[in-house]
């Protein structure tokens, strides 16, 4: 159930990309997509009752050790967030490049080739 | 109850994602994305994840102040209508059979809340959750994957987003090159 919904969010996104023609809106889904992405990995990871994998001075490591959720996807998650950013900085760049040479987000209006 | 709330606001992601998409003025849908980031900060967090968590909320409002930023001031009239029929109707058929091929893929995944470092004891995160703070002295068992285990992954990553930000500052560099020698930019 949740990772259908997980997914179902995905695929809102792709029809965002691939329907929409406001380019603001592609990023949009773009976004949607990363955020659905992102949040499946921490899911897949997640154990039922788990703990948060820090080490407390009163942590017990023999529970620790059975019941903390997985790390490692969590590790990916944080670099692939803030990489995100990056790509959604250069997304936007080229936005606004394009705006500045067609005069509309419309991308169907962008056919300069054409002519 | 964990996984009630979770279930609780994806359910509130995917309508704020539909909002986002299918709403005429832009700054509703970009305020209605920011709306879906902080439920999914909220999911990090109830996942058992606060670093992420937190590291989302300010990415979050980033993402929120460069959006508006960037789109507001520019373009405040409201583009109508999809694309032409034909394309549409094709890519809603390709949206169709990909979302029964994923829901079919998705049915197969164990049940939720099994990971794999139960059924696989020779993952390597079994490693890490055992082992890391006699390892690595890190409490924090993430700061010792990111920063102690996989610190080429880091910084490769750290790469990348460097050259994405080079790569924007290089598009919107307002002055082209000097010209030193012959104009032939003005001659157009």
């Amino acid at each position: 159930m949740v990772y259908t919904l997980c997914f179902i969010l995905f695929v809102i996104g792709l029809y965002g990309v691939t329907c929409k023609k406001n380019i603001v809106k592609i990023i949009l889904g773009f976004l949607i997509m990363e955020y659905s992405v992102n949040l499946f990995l921490i899911l897949l990871g997640w154990r039922k009752n788990g703990v948060v994998p820090i080490v407390e001075p009163d942590t017990v490591m023999e529970y620790f050790k059975t019941m903390s959720v997985d790390p490692l996807p969590q590790a990916m998650v944080l670099i692939s967030i803030v990489t995100g950013l990056g790509t959604l900085i250069l997304m936007v760049a080229l936005a606004i490049r394009l705006y500045q040479r067609y005069g509309t987000f419309d991308i169907t209006e962008m056919n300069r080739l054409k002519k | 109850m964990t996984e009630f709330l979770v279930e609780f606001f994806l359910v509130f992601m995917v309508i704020g994602a539909i909002i986002a998409l299918e709403t005429k003025d832009l700054l509703s849908s970009v305020i209605s994305v920011g709306a879906v980031g902080v439920a999914a900060s909220i999911c990090f967090l109830l996942l058992g994840a606060p670093d992420i968590a937190s590291t989302q909320l300010v990415v979050e409002v980033l993402t929120v102040i460069i959006l508006i930023k960037a789109t507001i001031r520019h373009d405040l009239v409201t583009i109508d209508g999809d694309r032409e029929f034909f394309g549409l109707t094709v890519t809603l058929a390709f949206l169709f059979v990909f979302s029964l091929f994923g829901l079919r893929a998705f049915w197969s995944l164990p049940e939720f809340g099994t990971p794999g470092i139960e059924r696989i004891s020779a993952a390597p995160s079994n490693n890490y959750i055992s082992s890391g703070f006699k390892q690595t002295g890190s409490s924090n068992i993430l700061t010792a994957i990111l920063l102690d285990y996989r610190g080429l992954d880091t910084f490769a990553e750290l790469c990348a987003l460097f050259a994405g930000i080079w790569g924007a500052l290089a598009i919107m560099r307002v002055r082209s090159r000097k010209k030193k020698t012959g104009n032939h930019d003005e001659k157009k």
